[in-house]
Parts: C-alpha cells; sequence; structure tokens
C-alpha cells in the first residue's frame, strides 16, 4: 500500500522500509524546540532523567518568545532557566533578545528546518514548518524533554486528509483566508490524530508565507501536521536561508487518504472566524451587520512575516486608524522588523496611528502587550479566539487575515479593503 | 487500579486556555496552577472540587496549545480521571506523560451528568454511573500506562525501569 508523504518521512526517521497509519513508530529528531513557556517544565523533567545531558547540542533550539521581553519576575525567573540550561548544556542555538523572533518564524529563517526533517516542539504551532516539507509537530514539555535527552520520539503513524488545491487566489485573499476557510469546512477537530496534506497546482499561486500560515493552524483543526509539496519556490526558500541539506519526499500516486477535498483558491473571499472557536468562519460577504471593535493586532507565529506586513502597509498607507482604535502591529523576527523598516512599513504603520512592537507572541495568548477589557472586542491576525484567550472572559476575538485586520483598524468594525474609499 | 468522585461535566472543545488561562502560565508550580484550574469556563471548580473527582466531557477535550500545564493543573486539583468523546492529541499525550487517568469513551460521555457519583476501574476499562446504576466499557488502560500512572509520570517510569 502507498504512504503519504508525512508517512515515507516518518519511515525513514524509523528504518523502516514502509509504515501504516495507526503503526507506533520510534523516530529519530532532527531538531527539538521549547520556549519560554514550556521549556522550563521541560528542563525540570529532564533533569529528574538518569541522562549525562542533551542528545546534540546543534539539535535543540530554545527560543524564549511568549512573555519576552520579561512581562514580569515570574517570567524573567523563567527566561533564566531556560538561559542557564541552554548555557550549561552549550546549547547552540539558543536566542536571546534582541535575536530572538516568534518561534515559528525565526527557525526557517534561521535554516534549522528544512524538507525531510523529523521536528518535535513543545509548542501546538510547530507543525508550521510543514510548508517546507517536514514532519513537524508540537508536543508538551515531557515530550521535549525525553527528545532533548534521547533523539528521539515515538509516535503513532496518522492517516492523512488530502486537500487539492486549485486556482489563483484574488487580490486581498492569503494563506489565512484559504486556512480559515478550511477549518471552517472540516471544524476544529476535523483533522484529529491525521496529517493535511496540501497538493495540486493552486500552490504555486502561493507564497512561502502563504504556506507557513496554513500549515501554522493545521493545529487548529486538530491536525497532527499540515505538510505541503516541495516546489522550486521551497527550494529557492532552503537555498536562501539554510546550510542544511534537505531530501524531497513525495507522497505515493496510491497512497490511501481518509478524504480529499478539492478547493478553487480563486473563489475563496476574505475569511473572519467569529468566537470563540477558529471554526466559526463567516466571509466578508456574509456579514451584514457593523460589527464594531475596539483593537486590531497584526502578528504572531501565524501572520507576523514580511508578506503580511506589506499587505497590511498596503492597506494602510495613506490611511489613518479610527479615531478610539488601538492597532498594534508586532513584525515576528528581528530580521523582519528591519525589512519593514528598510521598505518604509514601519512609517507607514507609525503615521497611520498604529504602535509597532518588537518580536512577541504576547498578546495573542493573552500575556501582554493588548490585552482586552470586559466587552471589548479585537481583530487579530492570531491563531486562537477562544474564550478568554486575549484578556478578559467576556472579550472577543475575531480572526482574519492582514488585509481585512488592516481595513478593520481604519474603519473600527470589521471591514476588507475592498469596503475602503 | 480504581478511581471514584463526583462528575465535573463539560461540553465540546474545552480549550487549554480556559483549562489554565495564559495569564497564569508565568507560573510551572502544580500547586500553584491547581488554585486556577478551569477558572475560565468554570469559576467554582477549583471551590468545590475534592480529590479523587471526575471531569466529564464531550469531544475534542484539551484543543489548542500543547502546555502541559493543562493536564498538570487538572491533576494536581486533584481529578481522579477525565472521561471524554474525544480528547485533542497533544492534550492526550500530555496526560499519560504526567500520569492523569484519561478515557476516550462516547457512551460514558453522553450518559453521565454533572454531579453523578461514578467509580472506574482501569483494568477492565468498566466505569460506573453509581447514581444512575448505569455501566459503559471503555478501553481498559495497558499496562505500561497504569505504571507510568502509578510512577506519577513517564520520567520516573523511565527511571524506575
Amino acid at each position: 500500500m502507498g504512504m503519504t508523504m508525512t508517512q515515507k518521512i516518518l519511515a525513514a526517521h524509523a528504518g523502516l522500509e514502509s509504515v501504516t497509519a495507526g503503526q507506533l513508530i520510534e523516530a529519530n529528531l532532527d531538531l527539538v524546540l521549547g520556549n519560554d513557556i514550556t521549556s522550563p517544565v521541560a528542563i525540570k523533567e529532564m533533569e529528574k532523567m538518569k541522562v549525562d545531558g542533551v542528545f546534540h547540542k546543534d539539535k535543540i533550539a530554545l527560543v524564549p518568545d511568549h512573555f519576552v521581553p520579561n512581562k514580569d519576575i515570574k517570567s524573567a525567573e523563567h527566561c533564566k532557566c531556560v538561559r542557564e540550561f541552554a548555557r550549561r548544556n552549550e546549547i547552540t542555538n539558543y536566542f536571546e533578545v534582541g535575536e530572538m523572533g516568534i518561534e515559528h518564524a525565526l527557525l526557517p529563517e534561521k535554516g534549522l528546518t528544512v524538507a525531510g526533517d523529523v521536528i518535535i516542539g513543545a509548542d501546538s504551532h510547530t507543525c508550521t514548518y510543514g510548508a517546507l516539507g517536514a514532519f513537524s509537530t508540537g508536543v508538551g514539555s515531557t515530550d521535549m524533554a525525553a527528545g532533548m535527552a534521547t533523539g528521539k520520539a515515538w509516535f503513532k503513524v496518522p492517516s492523512a486528509i488530502r486537500f487539492n488545491l486549485v486556482g489563483k487566489p484574488q487580490k486581498w485573499v492569503s494563506g489565512k483566508d484559504v486556512i480559515l476557510h478550511i477549518i471552517g469546512m472540516i471544524g476544529v477537530d476535523g483533522a484529529l490524530y491525521k496529517s493535511m496534506e496540501f497538493v495540486g497546482e493552486g500552490i504555486q499561486n502561493l507564497s512561502m508565507d502563504d504556506r507557513f500560515t496554513i500549515a501554522n493552524m493545521a493545529i487548529e483543526a486538530g491536525g497532527k501536521n499540515g505538510i505541503f509539496p516541495v516546489d522550486d519556490l521551497a527550494k529557492e526558500y532552503m537555498k536562501e536561508h539554510s546550510t542544511r541539506s534537505f531530501t524531497v519526499y513525495e507522497a505515493d500516486e496510491d497512497a490511501v487518504y481518509d478524504e480529499e477535498y478539492t478547493i478553487d483558491l480563486s473563489t475563496l473571499r476574505s475569511t473572519i472566524a467569529f468566537p470563540h472557536l477558529p471554526e466559526n468562519t463567516k466571509t466578508i460577504d456574509e456579514i451584514k451587520e457593523d460589527i464594531r471593535i475596539d483593537q486590531v493586532v497584526i502578528g504572531s507565529c501565524t501572520n507576523g512575516r514580511l508578506d503580511d506586513l506589506r499587505i497590511a502597509a498596503e492597506v494602510l498607507k495613506g490611511r489613518h486608524v479610527a479615531k478610539g482604535m488601538r492597532c498594534i502591529v508586532i513584525p515576528a523576527t528581528q530580521k523582519i522588523y528591519m525589512q519593514a523598516m528598510e521598505e518604509g512599513l514601519l512609517k507607514t504603520f507609525i503615521e497611520a496611528g498604529a504602535v509597532v512592537s518588537t518580536p512577541t507572541c504576547g498578546p495573542c495568548l493573552g500575556g501582554y502587550m493588548g490585552i482586552l477589557a470586559e466587552g471589548e472586542r479585537c481583530v487579530s491576525t492570531t491563531n486562537r479566539n477562544f474564550v478568554g484567550r486575549m484578556g478578559h472572559v467576556n472579550s472577543e476575538i475575531y480572526l482574519a487575515s492582514p488585509a481585512v485586520a488592516a481595513a478593520s483598524a481604519v474603519t473600527g468594525k470589521i471591514s476588507c479593503p475592498c469596503q475602503l474609499d | 487500579m480504581k478511581a471514584k468522585g463526583s462528575v465535573f461535566k463539560y461540553g465540546d472543545n474545552v480549550d487549554t486556555d480556559v483549562i489554565i488561562p495564559a495569564r497564569y502560565l508565568n507560573s510551572s508550580d502544580p500547586a500553584e496552577l491547581a488554585t486556577h484550574c478551569m477558572e475560565d469556563i468554570d469559576k467554582d471548580f477549583v471551590k468545590k472540587v475534592q480529590k479523587g473527582d471526575i471531569i466529564v466531557a464531550d469531544k475534542n477535550f484539551g484543543c489548542g496549545s500543547s502546555r502541559e500545564h493543562a493536564p498538570i493543573a487538572i491533576k494536581a486539583a486533584g481529578v481522579s480521571c477525565v472521561i471524554t468523546e474525544t480528547f485533542a492529541r497533544i492534550f492526550y499525550r500530555n496526560a499519560i506523560n504526567i500520569g492523569l487517568p484519561i478515557i476516550e469513551c462516547p457512551e460514558a460521555s453522553r450518559g453521565i451528568e454533572a454531579g453523578d457519583e461514578v467509580e472506574i476501574d482501569f483494568d477492565s476499562g468498566v466505569i460506573k454511573n453509581l447514581t444512575k446504576g448505569t455501566s459503559f466499557k471503555g478501553q481498559p488502560f495497558p499496562e505500561f500506562m497504569q505504571k507510568i500512572i502509578q510512577a506519577e509520570g513517564l520520567v520516573n517510569y523511565i527511571n524506575n525501569k
């Protein structure tokens, strides 16, 4: 029986000729990742283990990004714990404030994730690296600890859902709209325990940043991983960012999928997920009433990349954030920040009345840098709109693309750029 | 191995943000996390929960973030088992790894209400609703999983081997 792309990567890393869905395997890891929330717990667990240290000092990435720059004393203590662990174990890829960024934007940019890798990260959005043709999935701190100690993890081989993407998205429709459309269609547990494999000629019309966004939110459909074929654009990206060699795996022609969907990208519209689940989607055309908002956040591991900032700036250029609105822009990495500065995007944001923050996960998970009060509403390019996710339990988050977020900042209500002027 | 307690009942898609809100993740101390367990979905949970009590919910329990703090908070609050129709996959792994007993059993999830007294036999997988006099058959816990739970987590289990 043929294997999916994910199954082939897992088989190769388990030293097996082939694997089938449901099989339990132990796989060698190319990278183990943690952040300032999950690593302290992992470090504590690893220190209980009878091991001499980490399995490979180059194959661990520690990225304090959630509550960093430290938001309070307790967060500072967590970061100190991670910093000291990195120093003690001579971890090559520890990223201090000044060089850090949001982990899932940072690691591909630093060339640490390439096609064919098996990657675990103690962060649910670790599935992002599937955009480059890697198998990557989120785990908890104990799995991270075991991964750091042994360089291995056990997996149940997932079955898969295939999404055949065709056509070209219209202006202002981006990767975020594609993935919100899919989550709206299959639900927040529609891909539970499964791979989401994206294929089809439509992929050539998606930028790498679009693909990172799509793979990033596979977890919001319950998916174990999201994965894209490795085309010329992905290869170019890896050659530009990484010195590591990569391996291209392709699904067998007779691979078996649990379900298959064809999505014509040209028919998609700007899509918004209403509170309090990412599956509560409506297209911009389906929103008949005015939904007044108090805040806009443009950033996160989902949509804080350069393409996202370019789109937001294109909308905000020569316009101004509505009176009484707060618009918070958070470039995901230092490099993106610098590029945005060189391209004049930051100037556009500031002239429009937005604030620009240093890279941090911050408000996405209700940490800091934009917490909502009772009754407030936010249009956010982040990934979750659960109850209380960005602040008060009686606040609301509407998930949207950078285009919709920027346009909404201008009007003070949920809007798309096509509705401006 | 057995567990017995009174039931707290929740619906679909109980996410890790309501199990333990991120505003408390500047701590990783189980006892402190337990004082905020379920805070954003059920303010009274922490006041009412007794050692041995059981959480029953519908599908996709523990969706969202990978924070191991979620099963840690539930366990430290005294909960002896979580029974659901389905679990989100990272939560499922994390619960086993830290030694929190969990069972997927759609029939039990439908047949148990808040406040019911429930007894679980992990060897046989039998879940008894003592209040209603009904019984459900979940998957028995494999031996290694029982050992992980008895060892209070994967790390101790590995060390004990």
